[in-house]
């Protein structure tokens, strides 16, 4: 795809997202958050995950704290725009840090250390009921205003979000960091030996990948009002969000938008309509996913399947 | 004639295996030396160690006057250090060019993403690489890829460069092409440090010779004199080569 | 409670975990495939061990050979029809797929048994040795785990198969020139580790509830003990689930018996990052 094409495709996207109040019911409202909540989320995976190649499954433990350091500010009385770009800077400095230790490690050590991390950040944030809630949760102050128009209000709050990471996406993809990073994902001893300051660009990426997890985790907190560890840090969560970003394609522009939004999509049709067995049907896509799109959505070569079909009706008008 | 890359009394040992035992040379700016020894005689080690890849038990290197005995693999790189590897390293799912582009973009401190392609552009062309711009580096032959890894340190603007082996698995006429790039490499001012096995390469390209046999130095000098050299023929060459040269060399 | 009485519990618990652990310690080595799936398959056993019991009365020591088999052909099937596809793929497509056939198995299970706890209650009494108490169950537990432990580890010394997946587990390209049959190995390895799985959910099931709340429990215990023990060995099982139960022990005593698995995971990252081979097993730098 052209760089063009990839801007348009997002941006009428965007579109019809941010457009739903206008013409669809409020269930749909409701969808269109959460797949741009994804979106952001999954665009944010990418960075580590795709860009850089480190199978990173910390997501939740940002989601998590972006949720907790926002409703603990908003209590405290900080109004809640300011409350999410405390969540933002917060998390993005606990991932700059984290990542300066958890870096060093690779494949499977890495993936393990990063979900060590949720686990942690979670069992901390329970047992620190003082200041957390602990188990009970926490409660926000909700905006005033019928659920509908606040349902708006945070639509266009998680559709900012998605469109900011969607840009770094961009400025990242193009930018020296971007190439960096492909080289480290595809040999990190070469990398070094070529001059990328592998450490450096390694962390950076991480805290990307935290930055707007923060954000979508303050934001989440204020809409729904309610928090708890068990929600909040969900390892389902931190499943999902690279299963979403493999069913696009993984370290391009466009992917993670396309897989999030196939993946939400699928998953409303299954689990509206086989709640008892949402789990393995999830399990199922994963599955399919693996053994049959290897390079996800994006890698699928559309003009090598029209060529086949074509090639089919020429057969069919062959003269008897 | 200034020294460009000096180690001192360098030492590396693995648990109970001294890989380098109190190396101390100097390369002098311009110039090409051979490194030469029997497998395990720490060729390679040498080159990790004067890379960063890995830190010396004890002793010193110096680059360019400035102490660089603590500095990492991407420092190497960007100050002037490069290196090939013995078994070639490319990013396989870029194209040659970004491979190449990579090398001017970090190590060769280039300030745009565009102006790395254009210098790898011009180096593909020198290489001989043209042609396969645009496909992906695990495309090509071994003798491409070598090529490829020569490319990608040029890009970095070295003013040292190490090459491991590279000859390892080529043709002859692959091998007297390597050559040729490597002699215009050292034109444009490229101090070079070969690692090789083929005798051939070493006389015909070397202007001095250091042998290594156990993590020492057992002996440095021309060719010609270390063809001669008793402990080098014991440890390395064997009699036959070292009398069969010599009665060429009388030849002429 | 005193010390000695601290320590005895964490031994005895570490002979469970070193059991727990040893299946997937060996799939990870050997195939260098984290399988997900691991703590499913450990309360899979229980459950099919809780219904032998009671809807046949069936004891679970007798059920432990069945339930070994019954394991065994399971992974060794699973292996050789999908994980064997992505056995060489980067580490996150082996982990998202195992991730992927867990959820289904789990949701099988939880639709299927219901997570209520199910308890095998077999009143067998405690021991009291010289002051320190041992409950009768935890320690015929504990020395079955053991003892499957330990015919494993001869398993993998004195037999060809043995021996074969050892060779696999060094070098893999190496082995196949030696002409033995990776894939092979690979199914009969996946399906020892699901045995020991199962095997284990035997075990726990005479000790613990049987419930599909627990299986992140133990997959994340599997993980401490090959974090602190090293992997792909039997020795390294051991080493780590004995220390884990120690840990878990006095940290229970000194924090709280629900501090005792952060103690663990809080253990294992900071051993992660300080010594990632493990106090007995390989680089952890793939």
């Amino acid at each position: 795809m052209q760089r063009w094409q990839q801007y348009a495709f997002f941006a009428v996207w965007l579109v019809l997202l941010a457009s739903t109040p206008l013409w669809a019911s409020n269930y749909i409202v409701r969808l269109a958050i959460t797949i741009a909540m994804f979106t952001a989320l999954t665009l944010s995976w990418n960075f580590i995950g795709g860009f850089a190649g480190y199978p990173s499954f910390s997501t939740a433990a940002f989601f998590g704290l972006g949720c907790y350091v926002g409703a603990l500010s908003q209590r405290a009385g900080v109004p809640m725009v300011l409350a999410w770009a405390i969540a933002t800077l917060f998390v993005g400095a606990f991932a700059a840090a984290l990542g300066a230790i958890i870096l060093r490690l690779r494949g499977h050590y890495f993936a393990i250390g990063s979900i060590g991390v949720v686990e942690v950040v979670r069992l901390l944030v329970s047992s620190w009921g003082s200041v957390t809630g602990g188990g009970d949760g926490l409660n926000l102050p909700l905006l005033s205003g019928g659920p509908n128009a606040v349902a708006r209000i945070f639509l266009l709050a998680m559709i900012l979000i998605m469109l900011a990471a969607f840009l770094t996406t961009v400025w990242v993809d193009r930018s020296r960091l971007g190439f960096g990073l492909r080289c480290i994902q595809q040999n990190e001893d070469a990398a070094n030996m070529v001059g990328v300051n592998t450490t450096r660009y390694k962390i950076i990426a991480y805290t990307l990948s935290a930055l707007f997890c923060g954000t979508v985790g303050a934001s989440y907190a204020s809409w729904t009002g309610y928090i708890d560890p068990t929600e909040s840090f969900s390892i389902l969560m931190s499943i999902k969000i690279p299963v979403m970003c493999l069913l696009g394609g993984p370290g391009t522009v466009l992917g993670a938008v396309i897989g999030t939004a196939a993946f939400t999509l699928l998953e409303e049709v299954f689990w509206v309509n086989f709640l008892d067995y949402n789990r393995a049907i999830l399990g199922a896509v994963i599955v399919i996913l693996i053994f049959f799109l290897p390079g996800g959505l994006l890698a699928i070569s559309y003009r090598d399947i029209a060529g086949r079909v074509a090639k089919l009706s020429v057969w069919r008008k062959a003269p008897a | 004639m200034t020294s460009i890359l000096v180690a001192e009394k360098l030492s590396r040992n693995f648990g109970g295996i001294q890989a380098i035992d109190d190396l101390s040379f100097a390369l002098i700016e311009g110039e090409i030396v051979a490194l030469i020894g029997p497998n395990g005689a720490g060729k390679t080690t040498l080159v990790n160690l004067l890379t960063g890849v890995i830190r010396p038990s004890s002793g010193r290197i110096r680059f360019e006057g400035e102490d660089v005995t603590a500095q990492r693999p991407f420092e190497a790189a960007r100050r002037g250090l490069a290196r090939t590897f013995q078994i070639v390293q490319p990013f396989p799912r870029m194209t040659v060019l970004e491979n190449v582009a990579a090398g001017a973009l970090f190590g060769g401190a280039q300030p745009s993403v565009a102006a790395a392609m254009d210098i790898a552009r011009e180096l593909l062309e020198f290489m001989e690489l043209a042609p396969f711009a645009d496909r992906p580096a695990s495309a090509l032959t071994l003798a491409g890829r070598k090529r490829l890894e020569l490319a990608k340190s040029m890009a970095m603007r070295p003013k040292v460069m190490m090459l491991d082996e590279v000859n390892a698995g080529l043709n002859s006429s692959e091998i007297n092409g390597a050559l040729r790039l490597i002699r215009q490499i050292a034109e444009r001012g490229v101090t070079i440090l070969i690692i090789e096995h083929l005798m051939k390469v070493v006389m015909s390209l070397a202007e001095r010779v250091l042998v290594l046999h156990h993590g020492r130095l057992i002996a440095e000098g021309s060719a010609a004199n270390m063809v001669r050299d008793k402990k080098v023929i014991e440890a390395y060459l064997g009699e036959k080569f070292a009398r069969r040269f010599t009665v060429e060399a009388a030849s002429g | 409670m005193g010390q000695l009485q601290t320590l005895v519990n964490g031994i005895v618990l570490g002979g469970l975990y070193s059991c727990l652990a040893v299946g997937f310690s060996l799939v990870w080595g050997v195939l260098n495939v984290v399988n997900m799936l691991h703590g499913s398959l450990i309360v899979l056993g229980g459950y099919i061990t809780y219904f032998a019991w009671h809807s046949y009365g069936i004891h679970p020591l007798l059920a432990l050979p069945a339930v070994a088999l019954l394991m065994y052909l399971l992974g060794y099937v699973m292996q050789l029809s999908m994980i064997n596809r992505v056995v060489s793929q980067p580490v996150l497509t082996t982990m998202t797929l195992t991730f992927g056939l867990d959820l289904i198995l789990y949701n099988f299970m939880t639709v299927y048994y219901s997570a209520t706890p199910r308890r095998i209650t077999l009143d067998l009494g405690a021991l009291d040795l010289g002051g320190i108490a041992i409950p009768v169950d935890r320690l015929l537990g504990m020395l079955l785990a053991l003892g499957l432990t330990g015919m494993l580890y001869l398993v993998m010394r004195r037999s060809r198969i043995g021996r074969a997946i050892v060779a696999v587990r060094m070098d893999s390209a190496a082995a196949a020139l030696m002409g033995i049959k990776v894939d092979r190995i690979y199914a009969i390895t996946f399906g020892i580790g699901a045995l020991m799985a199962g095997a284990t959910g035997v075990i726990f099931a005479m000790v613990y509830p049987v419930t599909t709340n627990l299986t992140g429990t133990y997959l994340g215990k599997a993980f401490v003990v090959c974090v602190i023990g090293g992997l792909g060995s039997v020795p390294g099982a051991l080493v780590g689930g004995v220390v884990l139960g120690i840990i878990e022990s006095f940290a229970g005593q000194a924090f709280g018996p629900q501090h005792a698995l952060t103690v663990g995971f809080l253990l294992m990252l900071v051993l992660l990052v300080v010594r990632p081979t493990g106090l007995v097993g390989i680089k952890g730098y793939e």
